[in-house]
């Protein structure tokens, strides 16, 4: 049995239609909400509809008499064995970490907090019930503005006296990789430019669309528990070290998990909750969130104010970048948390070489929700801030934007380049991924467009707005992030199994909720090793099947988890030589292996993997001392961050009478080294263009001054829809890491990071002429129409923070006329304008 | 309780439900029929789409009492003889799901999109998707999806209805 068929020459780099979509387009599909087990029970959770208030008594027996209803739990009734909700990453030594417990006792710091959990033979009958569980509140004052909280004149957590969690710094004159910020500032105020903004990073929600649920089964020796997660291995963790179970007596699976966005990366108090009362009474619990409650308990993501201070010389040349952040971790510090705004201290430098630079970030507790990863984490809010101070930049200079970014960028020479933070980027290329997205998207002519427009006063102006970004992924050499006090490691797992009858199992630490893992392993292997594609199964998401992972988060699984597959497959390959120069009777420095097969050099003797792996199966002929299996395990430590790249060219038109905005071109060209699925990773480029996107244009978590979440459910938070948005042309250039095997950047996350400065600068750039040089995000049609109202007054186009109106009749989601007099009713649609 | 009767992807079944029951959830915890799924509490993003007398329908729209007598039909019916349907198969080859949790409702939609408009442009397509939510995808290649089932539906079609004459 030989390997070679008629399958491409290399898989790497073929687009292969994915593996999974079978079970995913017939509906023979495992979401953790599909899971029935005999005897289950169902949970509701009674939750706080205050922002910060005092618990009082709690009268439970009305939901306790109800039908169906076989126990109500209270924080009380678990403070025991419940566990406690971590925080993985304490920045500074003495960050302030409020506990969080999954449900609880004396005090709720947001609404939404869980004070009680109502067990009841249906999803229904516990919910009914939960109406009835009579909680006393004493309402506290809640701060909910983060610059109020700041001020420290409400206190979230009293107890701890101020609302300061952490500052951290990066300072680069103190660090030795490059000079003092303060002297560049001083020097350009005396005789170049200096630039100084402030930007609103707003309070997003990541919106998988599958709801999250948890089913914890306790009948047997050990407790499972199946979750809507992407951090299975990392439960698995928090449960055990919170709770006291033994971790080898809790097995957690994530089953088919309907998307995260970082937003599944936490250990929830509703995975706590359910395992606490799963373990009481010895049924198997079931919880599954409404959409509603996704919207409150789901943690959100960024949320900052960001102060930029950016020197440069008068011809536009840089030589300082200072920036102070306050960042809003909401009500606790999630797992990741005050982490989230400090990965982008090593990323607002981007791609320019700035000699001096200087990064704070202020994490700061308030009465909402709780704040951490989605998609970016850190990243977005770097990108963003740095690409729109280059546009401001470019505008105080009177230069294209695109010439002022290459007068300060890394040229391709330069590379591995250290930069003023002290990341070294490995490889890249700016001027080709530039030049080539430039002619994609027609920049001249669209320029050209532009000028006509504003000369003849054209009541709809076009914008062009540029973002060359670069991110850092693929988190990280475990060194690295034990020196920045991070829980945990960096690795990634791997095992490969070679089957009898020459099936091959992959099994991964890494755990896919969408990205398509089953596929891209499978190509990596089959090339590998020389066997078909289809021959290859991908295990991963139960800790029983993959016992070591770190699972999948910060676009890693690829630059991390395939390096750790190649890594696994390359032992393989080492385990079986010797056996196959004992088969073939030859000596082991004589045998090579290629495609799949194992030959004696000068002859044509040769035999394949998968003839070895029958041969370790059977045993009955092999080397003396020699373990009779082909099975390899990896696990590898990443020698390095991943650092895509990329340009994006986003063509805005703005109705200068209705405020108005429509996408009318939107280009991008990524470099990610080795792309292994190009339709994959066009799929996670379109996906995360939108979501950029829709931080520019659409969305917003609002709270209103009670901190109820006003945006809390799809009628408010206004996601994207499909009338909503363009088709987008997206391109390549590579640029191969030189920092693992196969020269694969990481992809997941480049597209949201990318976009939304992408458009922002190309909102501003259609009416910098009339004086505004920035809409505060979301930039919905009320806010860009009353910064053209007010202009040259103040910037900003800020409003009273409201949700936005959805879906309102006969218009499409974003239809900012809804509702309100003014202004004119306009909307977004794409091409509406055109 | 009330008792329905209702056919679902070709099987009569007969249940006594809560009158207050969403169609949605008979299909999921009565029938088991857990192809169909629930994303959102207030109608807005369509992943519990099926069809009902042949048009889409949200199913947490919809009470079970009020799909008596009708015939349902969910993503788990519309493969035939083993064969993908082409909406199926175009989604699998334009790569136009990830997570694939909004698929369900996409194809569903899709499906009723393509019956009423079988020439539907970019345009329409969009608008016509316009309230099944998809994180993931960013929508592009769902469009793709449609556009090209659209085309080997209308083949289908036509090469029916030549065997019909
Ligand atoms: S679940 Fe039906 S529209 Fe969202
Ligand atoms: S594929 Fe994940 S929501 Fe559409």
């Amino acid at each position: 049995m030989t390997a070679v068929d008629d399958r491409p020459t290399t898989e790497v780099g073929t687009a292969r239609v994915r593996k999974e979509d079978q079970r995913l387009i017939t509906g023979r599909t495992k979401w953790t909400d599909n899971i029935q087990l005999p005897g289950m029970l169902h949970l509701a959770m009674v939750r706080s509809p205050f922002a910060h208030a005092n618990i009082g008594a709690i009268d439970t027996t009305a939901a306790q008499d109800a039908e169906g209803v076989v126990a109500v739990f209270t924080g009380k009734d678990l403070a025991d064995d419940q566990g406690v909700n971590i925080n993985a990453w304490p920045i500074t030594p003495d960050q302030l970490t409020p506990t969080h417990l999954p449900v609880a006792v004396e005090r709720v710091a947001c609404a939404g907090e869980i004070v009680a959990v109502v067990v009841a033979r249906s999803a229904a009958a516990a919910r009914d019930a939960a109406e009835l569980v009579d909680v006393e509140w004493a309402e506290l004052p809640a701060v909910l503005d983060l610059k109020e909280a700041a001020a420290d004149a409400v206190l979230a957590h009293p107890d701890l006296g101020t609302n300061k969690s952490a500052l951290w710094r990066l300072d680069s004159a103190e660090q030795g990789s490059g000079g003092d910020v303060d002297e560049a500032i001083a020097k350009a105020r005396e005789s170049g430019i200096v630039i100084e903004r402030e930007y609103r990073q707003q309070r997003l929600i990541p919106a998988f669309m599958e709801p999250r649920s948890t089913v914890v089964d306790p009948t047997g020796e050990q407790l499972v528990v199946w979750s809507s997660t992407q951090v299975p291995h990392i439960l698995r963790f928090a449960l055990a070290a919170t709770t006291g179970v033994p971790e080898s007596k809790i097995r957690v699976i994530a089953p088919d998990v309907g998307g995260g966005f970082g937003g599944k990366l936490q250990t929830t108090p509703e995975e706590f909750a359910t395992f606490a009362v799963a373990r009481r009474l010895g049924k198997p619990c079931k919880y599954t969130e409404t959409r509603s409650e996704t919207m409150i308990s789901c943690h959100h993501g960024r949320d900052q104010w960001q102060k930029l201070t950016l020197s440069a010389e008068k011809d536009g040349t840089v030589t300082g970048l200072k920036v102070e952040l306050l960042a809003d971790l909401g009500a606790y510090v999630a797992i990741v948390g005050g982490g989230v705004p400090v990965l982008g201290a090593w990323m607002f430098n981007s791609i320019y070489k700035f000699p001096a630079y200087q990064f704070n970030c202020q994490t700061v507790l308030t009465n909402k929700t709780w704040v951490d990863a989605y998609r970016g984490a850190g990243r977005p809010e770097a990108t963003f801030a740095i690409e729109r101070m280059m546009d401001e930049l470019a505008a105080e200079v009177g230069a294209d934007p695109i010439a002022i970014r290459e007068k300060n960028w890394i040229t391709h020479e330069e590379f591995p380049f250290t930069t003023v933070a002290g990341m070294t980027y490995d490889s890249g290329n700016y001027e080709a991924a530039t030049a080539k997205a430039l002619e994609l998207f027609g920049y001249d002519e669209l320029r050209e467009e532009q000028r006509r427009r504003r000369e003849s006063g054209d009541p709809v102006q076009l914008g062009i707005g540029v973002s060359t970004f670069t991110e850092m992924c693929g988190l990280a050499p475990s060194r690295v992030l034990g020196s920045l006090s991070y829980g945990a490691g960096g690795w990634e797992s791997a095992s490969i199994r070679m089957l009898a009858t020459g099936t091959v199992e992959v099994v991964s630490g890494a755990t896919p909720h969408g990205q398509g893992h089953e596929t891209a392993w499978s190509q990596i292997v089959a090339d590998r090793l020389g066997v078909p594609f289809e021959n290859v199964e991908v295990l991963h998401g139960d800790t029983q099947v993959a016992p070591k992972g770190l699972d999948t988060y910060g676009s890693r699984s690829l630059v991390v988890g395939g390096e750790a597959i190649v890594r696994a497959a390359d032992k393989v390959i080492e385990k079986a030589r010797p056996i196959a120069a004992h088969l073939l009777e030859a000596s082991v420095d004589d045998i090579e292996f290629e495609s799949g097969r194992f030959t004696v050099k000068g002859t044509d003797q040769g035999m394949g993997l998968t003839d070895l792996a029958l041969a370790a199966f059977t045993c009955h002929n092999f080397p003396e001392g020699v373990e009779p299996n082909l099975d390899a395990d990896a696990t590898y430590d990443p020698v390095a961050f991943s650092f895509p790249h990329g340009t994006h060219l986003c063509a805005m038109e703005v109705d200068t009478e209705t405020g108005a905005t429509t996408m009318r071109k939107y280009v991008c060209v990524d470099d990610i080294g080795t792309i292994i699925n190009p339709l994959i990773v066009e799929g996670q480029v379109h996906g995360g263009l939108v979501q950029g996107i829709a931080q520019a244009l659409w969305e917003e978590a609002v709270f209103d001054d009670q901190g109820t979440l006003v945006s809390g459910s799809f009628v408010d938070y206004t996601l994207p829809t499909s009338a909503d948005t363009i088709s987008f042309v997206t391109d390549h250039t590579s640029s191969p890491s030189t920092t693992n095997t196969l020269g694969t950047k990481g992809v997941g996350e480049a597209g949201t990071i990318a976009s939304t400065p992408a458009v922002v600068n190309a909102v501003v750039d259609a009416i910098r002429h009339l004086g505004i040089d920035d809409i505060q995000m979301p930039c919905t049609p009320e806010r860009v129409w009353r910064a053209i109202q007010s202009a040259g007054e103040s910037s900003g186009g800020s409003v009273p923070e409201q949700a936005q109106e959805h879906f309102a009749a006969g218009g499409l989601n974003q239809d900012p006329g809804a509702g309100s007099p003014e202004p004119p009713t306009a909307s977004t649609t794409a091409g509406e304008n055109a | 309780m009330t008792r329905i009767s209702v056919k679902v992807d070709g099987v009569r079944y007969s249940d006594d439900v809560e009158p207050r029951t969403l169609l949605v959830h008979y299909l999921r915890e009565t029938l088991g029929k857990v192809g169909t799924v629930v994303g959102c509490d207030t109608s807005n993003c369509g992943a519990c789409t099926v069809h009902v007398d042949g048009r889409s329908v949200k199913s947490c729209n919809m009470l079970a009492v009020q799909a008596d007598g009708r015939e349902v039909t969910t993503i788990e019916g519309i493969a035939t003889d083993g064969g993908l349907h082409p909406m199926q198969q175009a989604f699998h080859e334009c790569h136009a799901l990830q997570c694939g949790y909004c698929t369900p409702g996409m194809i569903m939609q899709a499906i009723d999109l393509v019956g009423e408009n079988p020439d539907a442009s970019e345009e329409e397509i969009r608008e016509g998707m316009e309230g099944n939510l998809c994180r993931c995808t960013g929508y592009q290649n769902i469009v793709r999806a449609v556009q090209q089932a659209a085309g080997v539906m209308a083949g289908q079609a036509a090469s029916s209805s030549q065997a019909g004459e």
